[in-house]
């Protein structure tokens, strides 16, 4: 047992077995990514052999009108989710946090549900609700987005309000109170005093609700109409049909969205939770 | 914490609209899934609710019990290589210093925040016959063959479209899900005790195995329902990766709303898998209170 001694017994992360696992699971996670990223560089249809560098698959993306009107509607679909997922959000985890009432249990375990329940059985209901009060399927382009939108803030903003209400946990109760005692009012308090303390909270719940909205295909699927085409749902039947330098081109450029939107929600978070975790 | 009738009208203010809204679109199309499901179709476009079972009796019939069986299983393999490929990487991250922590988890979230449907395809990509995989395996045969192996020439494997398809798929995208909660209860274990294991002789793995396994159970079983659970429910993987009859629950339940025009017994079969979901989940919340506060958050 005593073949490397230079190791102390509990640094497990020196061990080079150890070390070897992690590189294979990392490659695992990675390789298929990157692989895809580098050849959508790739000067060749073929899409296997490295034949030079190019941009044109993704001006291919970009002059191909039903692409570039897909990324457009989901980049609307994400920022409209995004507003109002966060103005749900907040409030839910300000009232949970600040009021007791009546059922406060039952609310506060159902809005767990949107992210608990298979994205399927949302997406059936869904598909089944707009059915049902007959939501009509022909309106003018950006109001027939709207189902969309609404599956979307219903999913979203159960996540925006775990985050900020994991923000209000460190607020200090004594401050809302000098406020009001200082003569503000309930609303000024509100606005003055705790949304600035939620702020970090509420960008990085944002950005999640923005990431979330960009990503989903499986409820987007069920909730559009047959004449509205997102994104995801136009890569879908893409990937269904053939793999293409193209489809690269566009998929990376959504992956270096997410990586934005991800980096940023990080700095801002990076205050508050995950150093209470680590 | 304040009661709410000290301060109705502040209350009402941010009360009221999540309420409303989530009642209005999330309780309220769970409901009507939950009416349908005792449905029967009548005529091309009407569905009568008539309190029949029938629509759960039609989940009994071998067929469709194949496919459920299949969905548990296939979940249940990913899930098990999944803990397997995990739980040296969350040993690691719980001894590395903070820096190299930080950075391994970041690393094992990066892919979680990609596109799901990317991912499947960058699979896809991967995996097809005329893929990297298949690529690689043919250059090395034209090696061998060139040395004058007689191998003849190279047929290449077809990795896509079967179960194991799915069950890589399913593993790849759920990976991250089996991380996080071994880390936060490897993260709590008192090291003492290890390095007590150490001193009295015991060889690293007899201590992984008799010391830190039993006492990261609780995490261990948080990882496998929180992996489980999607992985079941998938409804991509099993779309894009599996042929055209290797169903899950998922892709089956779709098949009954934009193909077969069954909703009554497709939403029967979107209520059966979520009472299995919140069935584990309610068994998830027992382990964490057996074993203290053991979360993904």
């Amino acid at each position: 047992m005593s073949k490397k001694p230079q190791r102390a017994p509990l640094e497990y992360s020196k061990s080079f077995r150890l070390r070897a696992w992690i590189f294979g699971v990392l490659l695992f996670l990675y390789a298929p990514l990157l692989i895809l990223i580098a050849f959508s560089f790739n000067d060749s249809k073929r899409n296997i052999v490295w034949k030079g560098f190019t941009f044109k698959w993704y001006v291919k993306v970009f002059e191909n009108d039903a692409l570039r009107e897909a990324l457009f509607n989901s980049l609307i679909i994400a920022v409209l989710c995004t507003i109002f997922s966060v103005i749900l959000g907040a409030l839910a985890a300000f009232v949970l946090w600040r009021f007791k009432f009546p059922m406060k249990g039952l609310l506060e375990s159902g809005l767990n549900l949107p992210i608990v329940v298979p994205e399927i059985c949302m997406g059936v209901g869904v598909l089944m609700f707009f059915n049902k009060i007959h939501w009509p399927n022909d309106l003018p382009w950006p109001i027939s987005l709207s189902q969309i939108i609404i599956a979307h803030i219903t999913f979203s903003f159960p996540f925006v309000a775990v985050v900020v209400r994991a923000r209000l946990e460190s607020f200090n109760k004594e401050l809302e109170a000098a406020a009001l005692d200082l003569g503000a009012s309930q609303w000024r308090a509100f606005t003055d005093v705790i949304v600035p303390h939620m702020t970090p909270g509420l960008i990085a719940g944002a950005l999640l609700a923005f990431t979330l909205s960009l990503d989903d295909f499986v409820i987007t699927f069920f909730a559009s109409g047959p004449g509205t085409i997102t994104f995801p749902i136009k890569v879908y039947s893409m990937v269904r049909f053939s793999v293409t330098p193209e489809v690269n081109a566009a998929s990376t450029i959504i992956i270096v969205l997410t990586l934005i939107a991800t980096a940023v929600a990080m700095k801002f978070q990076d205050t508050s939770p995950n150093k209470e975790n680590a | 914490m304040q009661n709410w009738f000290e301060n109705k009208r502040f209350f009402w203010a941010t009360m009221l609209a999540p309420t409303v809204w989530f009642l209005a679109f999330f309780v309220a199309p769970m409901a009507l899934v939950w009416a349908y499901s005792f449905g029967e179709n009548a005529g091309p476009v009407n569905i009568a609710i008539t309190g029949t079972f029938g629509n759960y009796a039609k989940a009994f019939r071998p067929e469709i019990l194949q496919v459920l069986s299949d969905s548990v299983v296939l979940a249940l393999i990913a899930t098990l290589i999944c803990l397997v490929l995990a739980f040296p990487v969350a040993i690691a991250m719980t001894f590395a210093d903070d820096k190299t922590k930080s950075w391994l988890l970041l690393l094992i979230m990066l892919p979680f925040w990609t596109n799901l449907l990317i991912r499947t395809y960058a699979l896809i990509a991967m995996m097809r016959t005329e893929g990297f995989i298949n690529f690689t395996f043919a250059f090395f045969h034209n090696i061998a063959v060139s040395l004058g192996f007689n191998l003849g020439d190279y047929v290449p494997m077809e990795l896509l479209y079967n179960k194991s398809a799915i069950v890589i798929g399913l593993v790849y995208v759920h990976l991250p899900f089996m991380v996080l909660p071994l880390y936060a209860a490897l993260d709590k274990l008192d090291r003492s005790l290890i390095e007590a294991s150490l001193d009295l002789g015991a060889g690293h793995l007899t201590t992984m195995w008799k010391i830190v396994v039993p006492l990261a159970l609780p995490g261990i079983a948080a990882g496998l329902v929180i992996t489980f659970i999607p992985a079941m429910g998938a409804y991509l993987t099993p779309d894009l990766l599996g042929g055209p009859n290797d169903l899950m629950i998922a892709t089956l339940i779709e098949r009954q709303f934009k193909r077969a025009n069954d909703w009554p017994f497709g939403s029967a079969l979107s209520f059966i898998l979520m009472y299995v979901t919140l069935i584990f989940f309610a068994l998830r919340t027992f382990f964490e209170a057996r074993g203290g506060k053991v979360s993904a958050h």
